[in-house]
């Protein structure tokens, strides 16, 4: 059986995570690679890197930490934030991610997903979609939220598989921060609408928020980071939780 | 040179690399013939799309060696497909190792195919020492069918191939060098024949 995916997400600015984690036994838990590391021991599944500071000389920086992290790490790992060419794109995955991410960059410029679909295949190319319900119309907002558009989120979700996204990966603002649970209808209805997997993102707050995710929202994977940083659910827990609760989940040794 | 994976910009093989070197083997990326000829052991990365792989493969005169070596060549995810003779993909004549037609996964379930899903090995060769139905990390939306050759097997919309083995060639649909433990495990496997 195909597996429901935990997945880390660890913000990185100037090549440190931020958003402080709250690790004892971390020597340094600013250290991403460190922090990849103890996920990865843990049973994640999968890591995401989101660089926040993306300036030009800052970018440089991120490719030498993914550099870093590909040297340590034997799960796979997902880099994005302010990918917006196919150069962009093959730095990182020439120094060993997996994945890209791209969020701002694709609305603005849609063909961005058949290029690096492209050039790459569709496997390693994740659209992010940060979406809010406004009068009962789900929206896709810009520049991590900031910027509201008129774009609906069934319709660019679709739009985005049709350009060749390999996963999408789908952040409710309205959930975001809430640690009130992910939003499973609008999660359920993505499923209904595109057929690539679907990563929920914004919401997690206790095992089983995770556990709603993947069975009333069909997730295929659920992401989230403070509840991991601060060591609020620990991955073995919630895993060994989810796997008493008949979901399909990775238990490793 | 030991150990050499071929390259015909196949994506992400720094990971493969690295991989490889946390195992204390160094390799060479390369596509020299020469290079590969005399290599102890071949490895056969693979991510992106059948047909311009096949085109890489055809410029540099790989489409005739990779057939002809007599050492241990582990083809990883596209190009374990690529052993096969022919890919739905871009409908794409392959290396034609072992007789056998790619298939696209039906619509019923979401294509790629994206995560660790379990495997069911003969619990030899390469997948020696590793636990049964253990867990591999795959990415995929085409699929070998089961064989005569098939050593491990999956299960998405059918019970299909993610393991191969015919004389001296071996092909994983899933990713090793992304797959944790068992992953480095079978990696190893390959590296001591």
């Amino acid at each position: 059986m195909l597996t429901k995916r935990i997945i880390p997400c660890l913000d990185v600015k100037d090549g440190r995570t931020v958003k402080g984690v709250n690790f004892v036994d971390l020597r340094d838990a600013g250290d991403p690679v460190a922090l990849a590391e103890r996920y990865t021991q843990e049973g994640a599944d999968e890591l995401v890197f989101l660089d926040i500071s993306a300036t030009e000389q800052k970018r440089k920086t991120l490719a030498a930490l993914v550099l870093k992290v590909a040297a340590a790490l034997d799960i796979p790992f997902t880099v994005g934030g302010g990918i917006s060419s196919v150069a962009d794109a093959k730095t990182l995955l020439r120094n060993g991610a997996d994945k890209v991410s791209i969020n701002s960059a694709a609305v603005r410029r849609p063909a961005l997903i058949n290029e690096l679909a492209e050039a790459f295949g569709r496997q390693c190319v994740v659209v992010a979609i940060d979406a809010k319900k406004i009068e009962d119309q789900w929206r896709v907002h810009l520049v991590g939220g900031k910027v509201p558009t008129d774009i609906d989120l069934f319709e660019w979700a679709q739009e985005a598989e049709a350009r060749g996204a390999g996963e999408l990966l789908f952040t409710s603002m309205d959930h975001d921060g809430t640690k009130n649970g992910f939003a499973n209808i609008a999660l359920s209805k993505l499923s209904e609408v595109v057929n690539i997997s679907i990563i929920a993102s914004g919401g997690a707050g206790n095992i089983s928020h995770f556990a709603d995710s993947f069975t009333l929202g069909k997730a295929d994977a659920a992401l989230a980071a403070s509840v991991f940083h601060f060591g609020e659910i620990a991955i073995p827990k919630l895993k060994s939780k989810l796997k008493e609760k008949n979901i399909g989940i990775r238990i490793t040794s | 040179m030991k150990t050499v994976i071929i390259d015909y910009d196949a994506g992400n093989v720094k990971s493969l690399e690295f991989a490889l070197e946390r195992l204390g083997v160094s390799t060479e990326i390369t596509d020299d013939s020469t290079k590969i000829a005399a290599a102890e052991k071949v490895i056969f990365p693979g991510q992106g799309e059948a047909a311009s792989a096949m085109n890489k493969l055809r410029s540099k005169g790989l489409d005739v060696l990779i057939p002809q070596l007599k050492q241990p060549v582990l083809g990883i995810c596209l190009g374990m497909q690529l052993l096969c003779e022919l890919t739905e993909e871009g409908d794409t004549t392959a290396l034609g190792i072992l007789p056998l037609k790619v298939r696209r996964f039906p619509n019923t379930v979401k294509v790629p195919h994206m995560g660790w899903n379990q495997i069911k090995h003969h619990q030899k060769g390469i997948f020696k020492g590793i636990t049964q139905n253990c867990y591999m990390y795959l990415v995929h939306s085409y699929y070998v069918p089961l064989n005569n050759a098939t050593v491990a097997q999956s299960d998405y919309s059918c019970r299909y191939s993610v393991a191969v083995e015919k004389d001296n060639f071996y092909g994983v649909q899933f990713h090793p060098e992304k797959s944790s433990k068992d992953g480095q495990k079978l990696l190893e496997n390959f590296l001591n024949f």
